[in-house]
């Protein structure tokens, strides 16, 4: 029960539940499809660039609320942020959701995403997690074709 | 017509559960509550038994061998498929052929049938409902050889539409492929229907039975199937090994599968005689302790009075869904007036894979997703479901726990 309301704390079903940022962007400068097709998780992330940072990040779409609230925590942290540090974020990221990061000034140091913390004590969701972040990275690296972290 | 209550007291579930060892397990410090049964369900001792004991004291490579064990392995291997025709009511044991699964089945099928019989212009005739193991091998072979897949609907509940069916029978039609129970929605198709529809019209039918088995009782010869499929591992076997029923005409008919051992009578470098069926059909060394432990599952089946299991599961299924149905914002998907061993369902603004995670730390494992039938899950407007799967050795006590562990899923997301 201790590891589910880990995984299931309350900014993720918060987010889940009043996802930020949820809608397309219509003049967005990238968009990139992420669909799991096992679970059916699918979402579109749209990112808006000014030089070398994200001005604006939305996304659409739906699937668990693993998923969901990661896309919704991934666009409010990376908003304004320069690609060097995006794809910091996204190193950081992953190496919590896999339970790599295991000090806690480290953990803190993440801020919102350290709620996403827990999910290392259920690797089969870790896909879940990692899928919006994939997608954004996508578009970043201006590959267009569809993500899969499956 | 028997009580609810006496249909539950005739079956003794406890006896039955001390068969299957893993059933007394405990996952993530709870007992057990297996409910994944249509992707695969539990094994009894007496099929762990025999495939110790095969290696033990019995194996060796089948067929041919002039020594003891070689003997002793080819007689299992053949009893095995003794049994299964028995079990299946085949004509001859000539039309059982062992293959890895129900999936292989309908690829062997698939490629053979079509390799003979389809050209250009001719069509395959399935249902809305299947597996992708029912959709994506007759795809193949339709796209090979310029024949075209037709899918006949099904209706709100998940049934299949007779009337359709029976209209899309045309003279284009040179086979049909239908599940005999739906692993997403649980519906049991009226196959004996269908079949004799198809018959009318001299299309043969394959059904995919590999859902039907661990609930029903088939008789291949009453249901008047030109083939029919099913894995070992969803009747209580061991995975790896299925088997694809076909009468004995229809099959010599067709050409080899796969070359290799075992299925020829002589082989020169300009010219190989095929065997016979079925090997004809069983390229190279077999899965000798799968045929034996599902021959060992067929004799565990064998030892119950299937009237007093099937009347315990259509009442544990009905209390399971009287029971389920109860909880606000749950709806179950597939309402189908004959179902066999499923419930799925959604949850309002809950995604299956939550429902999947939250249950299993309470040690239910049910599974989740779009159960190989995405067609299906498009049919119904949802992404995927929440199933929960039932075998003869569920209980009553197992749905309560089921049905607690959903509330709880429902307080964890209400905590917002």
């Amino acid at each position: 029960m201790s590891d589910l309301k880990a995984l299931y704390q309350e900014v993720i079903l918060d987010h889940n539940k009043n996802p930020r940022n949820f809608k397309k962007l219509e003049d967005a400068d990238y968009s990139v499809e992420g669909y799991n097709p096992l679970c059916g998780d699918h979402y579109t992330v749209y990112l808006k660039m000014k030089g070398d940072v994200i001005s604006e990040i939305t996304f659409i779409g739906s699937g668990c609320a693993i998923s969901k609230a990661s896309a919704s925590v991934m666009s409010t942290v990376l908003k304004g942020k320069t690609l060097t540090e995006v794809e910091s974020l996204f190193n950081e990221f992953h190496h919590l959701v896999r339970g790599e990061i295991k000090d806690d000034v480290s953990i803190e140091k993440l801020g919102k995403l350290a709620a996403f913390g827990g999910i290392s004590e259920f690797p089969v969701r870790v896909k879940c997690a990692i899928l919006p972040w994939h997608t954004m990275k996508n578009a970043i690296d201006k590959k267009n074709e569809t993500v899969s972290t499956e | 017509m028997n009580s609810v209550a006496s249909i539950f007291d005739a079956f003794p579930v406890d006896k039955v559960r001390r068969d299957f060892p893993i059933l007394s397990s405990n996952v993530h410090g709870k007992p057990l509550v297996y409910l994944d049964n249509a992707a695969s369900n539990q094994k009894p001792k007496p099929v762990l038994d025999a495939i110790q004991d095969y290696y033990t004291a019995q194996h060796s490579n089948v067929h041919r061998g002039v020594h003891f064990l070689s003997g002793l392995a080819t007689e299992k291997y053949e009893e095995a498929r003794i049994k299964v025709r028995n079990y299946i009511n085949a004509g001859s044991e000539n039309e059982i052929i062992f293959v890895r699964g129900a999936t292989e089945a309908i690829n062997l099928a698939a490629a053979v049938f079509g390799k003979k019989n389809l050209e250009q212009g001719d069509e395959v005739l399935i249902t809305e409902l299947e597996h992708h193991s029912n959709i994506v091998p007759w795809q193949m072979i339709c796209e090979e050889k310029g024949a075209r897949l037709r899918v006949a609907p099904i209706n709100d509940s998940g049934e299949v539409m007779l009337d359709k069916f029976e209209s899309m029978l045309t003279s284009n039609v040179k086979i049909a492929a239908i599940s005999h129970v739906s692993n997403a929605l649980g519906t049991v198709n009226p196959v004996k229907q269908m079949i004799e529809m198809a018959h009318r019209k001299k299309i043969p039918v394959l059904v995919d039975g590999a859902q039907a088995m661990p609930h029903l009782r088939v008789d291949v010869r009453d249901l008047d199937a030109d083939f029919y499929v099913f894995s070992s591992h969803k009747v209580f076997g061991p995975t790896g090994i299925g088997v694809l029923y076909g009468k004995a005409q229809l099959l010599e008919s067709l050409p080899p599968y796969q070359g290799g051992g075992d299925m020829i009578k002589s082989v020169t470098f300009e010219k190989t005689v095929f065997n016979d069926i079925p090997y004809k059909f069983e390229a190279g060394t077999p899965h000798i302790e799968g045929a034996v432990g599902l021959g060992a599952a067929i004799d565990y089946l064998n030892s119950f009075d299937w009237r007093i299991v099937q009347d315990y599961e259509q009442a544990l299924l009905k209390f399971a869904e009287k029971e389920i149905s109860k909880i606000d914002g749950l709806k179950i998907i597939g309402t189908a007036k004959e179902k066999a061993g499923v419930i799925s369902f959604v949850m309002e603004d809950i995604h299956p894979h939550d429902v999947g995670t939250i249950l299993d730390s309470e040690g239910i494992a049910i599974r989740t997703g779009h159960h190989c039938a995405q067609p299906v899950m498009e049919r119904f407007g949802i992404p995927a479901t929440a199933r929960a799967s039932f075998a003869f050795y569920n209980t009553r006590e197992e749905i309560h726990a089921l049905v607690q562990s959903i509330q709880k899923v429902k307080e964890i997301f209400a905590h917002v």
